[in-house]
């Protein structure tokens, strides 16, 4: 079964219509990559996907239950399963890597920080930044505070980890050990919705992508059909486009 | 010289020293409490939703009111509401009551400004890992706003205290009353109200001592 679902999704801001029947699903454990020239709605649907943006129409379903957006219970329900890391890792200026990792499970869900703080380390220590858990956001280079907020998204063990463009705010050198994080989570079996420009990343870690274009999704398939053998000719555009570069 | 010797008779200086106290109540009060209800008010109009929106509409009309109504005017309205409504309180009450609406009115208005100087997508992370929007403020917002806050606030503060002068007005003793007092009883204006300078001096010196103290102390820490 489907473990996030996407049905018939439509979304606006204000009057700007800029969701128009999505429908994606994404299996438990699968990684899902999603592509698409800018202002194609690829953030949208991860906002939708987060309570920020409530949708128009049509049913977001997490294991199969449905999730009514008028009901802030289930939002924060929703909230509790899907963990996101925003392109411009948003970690909390006035707090320590550690204290942006804890503070949400401490304050937010009430454990204990005893408890907490050792699986903190432990997951900041995977992201590779053991020696830096003092430091403040602002003491660290791109690369690592984006891996902060992946860790931060872990501590609070989301069934669902949906990633925007975690590369995008990066110098070229520092990419790579964000996305040799990515893949340890994608072998660790963690069920992932990835919006990213990275199409060698995209290719290599997604069992199934889907290509986005004005709110639609125009195609979605493996990525040997995306990349190699696409069935649309928007699809076709961009990829050639991308490829090209 | 001899003059001021003159003035400076034990019972005077009680009388100067009970309207010193009296205007740093009245500014105590404004600032401290203003500055609780005036958070609180920021806070509310910070809510979302169709069952917040009476107290946000509250504290809106209720911020620009305030801030738009000279102090004198305010001072007048509570005094005659407080008449009219037959309740027997002293002037230093009315006084009391103008100040906290007034501090309530514009560090609301502070606050929200520097609640809104923090970059949304503190706010944003925050709503997703599900906070309330009290925990965001404590936890995130409030630490990074300190250094818009203050400045600002401190300099509220020490207007304030000579604003609270307009009590007088009403027949509140406090310190520029005790200097009307000074001059009536025959003393020269520059002596009776030099030392009714020097005394506001005392009492606004050590504040924005304390406001530029605060300042690089929350400055000199994390708050971006
Ligand atoms: N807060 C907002 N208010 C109004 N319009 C918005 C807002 N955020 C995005 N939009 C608009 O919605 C559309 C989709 O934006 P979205 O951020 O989802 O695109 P995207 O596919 O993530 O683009 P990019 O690759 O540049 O990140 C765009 O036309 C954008 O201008
Ligand atoms: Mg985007």
């Amino acid at each position: 079964m489907a473990h996030l679902e996407l049905d018939n999704i439509s979304a606006a801001y204000g009057k700007l219509r800029v969701l128009d029947g999505i429908d994606i699903s994404v299996g438990s454990g699968e990684t899902v990559g999603l592509i698409g020239p800018s202002g194609s709605g690829k953030s949208t649907i991860l906002r939708v996907l987060t309570g920020l943006l409530k949708p128009e129409a049509g049913q977001v379903r997490v294991g199969g239950e449905p999730i009514n957006f008028d009901k802030p219970a289930e939002i924060r329900r929703l909230r509790d399963r899907a963990a996101i890391v925003f392109q411009q890792y948003n970690l909390f200026q006035n707090l320590t890597v550690l204290e942006n990792v804890m503070i949400a499970p401490t304050k937010v869900r009430g454990r204990k920080p005893r408890d907490v703080r050792p699986e903190a380390e432990h997951l900041l220590a995977k992201v590779g930044l053991a020696d830096k858990i003092n430091s403040y956001p602002d003491q660290l280079s791109g690369g690592q505070q984006q891996r902060v907020a992946i860790a931060r998204g872990l501590c609070l063990k989301p069934e669902i980890l949906l990633l925007d463009e975690v590369t995008a705010a990066l110098d070229p050198e520092l990419v790579s050990e964000v996305l040799d994080t990515i893949r340890g989570l994608a072998e660790d079996g963690m069920t992932m919705l990835i919006v990213s420009h990275e199409m060698g990343f995209i290719r290599e870690i997604s069992a199934r992508v889907a290509f986005m274009a004005d709110g639609k999704v125009v195609e979605l398939g493996s990525p040997a059909q995306i990349f190699d053998a696409p069935e649309k000719e928007r699809t076709r555009d961009f990829v050639g486009k991308i490829l090209r570069h | 010289m001899s003059e001021l010797a003159d003035l400076l008779t034990y019972y005077n200086v009680i009388f100067l020293l009970k309207g010193m106290a009296t205007t740093f109540a009245l500014s105590a009060l404004g600032c401290i409490l203003g500055g609780l209800f005036g958070t609180a008010l920021a806070v509310a109009r910070l809510t979302t939703g169709p069952l917040t929106l009476p107290l946000r509409a509250l504290a809106l009309v209720f911020t620009e009111f305030f801030r738009r109504v000279p102090f004198l005017v305010t001072l007048m309205l509570c005094f005659f509401i407080f008449q009219f409504s037959g309740l027997d309180v002293s002037t230093f009450t009315v006084g009391c009551v103008t100040v906290v609406l007034i501090g309530t009115a514009f560090l609301a208005e502070i606050v929200r400004a520097g609640l809104q100087s923090v970059h949304p997508n503190q706010w944003h992370a925050a709503e997703t890992m599900n906070f309330t929007l009290l925990q965001t403020i404590r936890y995130v917002v409030l630490p990074q706003a300190w250094t818009v806050i203050l400045p600002p606030a401190f300099g509220f503060f020490i207007l304030f205290i000579k604003d609270s002068a307009l009590a007088s007005q009403i027949g509140v003793i406090e310190l520029t009353y005790v200097g009307k007092v000074f001059n009536n009883r025959g003393f020269s204006a520059g002596v009776s109200f030099g030392v009714i300078l020097v005394a506001y001096f005392m009492l606004s010196y050590p504040l924005s001592r304390l406001g530029a103290k605060l300042e690089k102390k929350l400055g000199s820490s994390r708050t971006r």
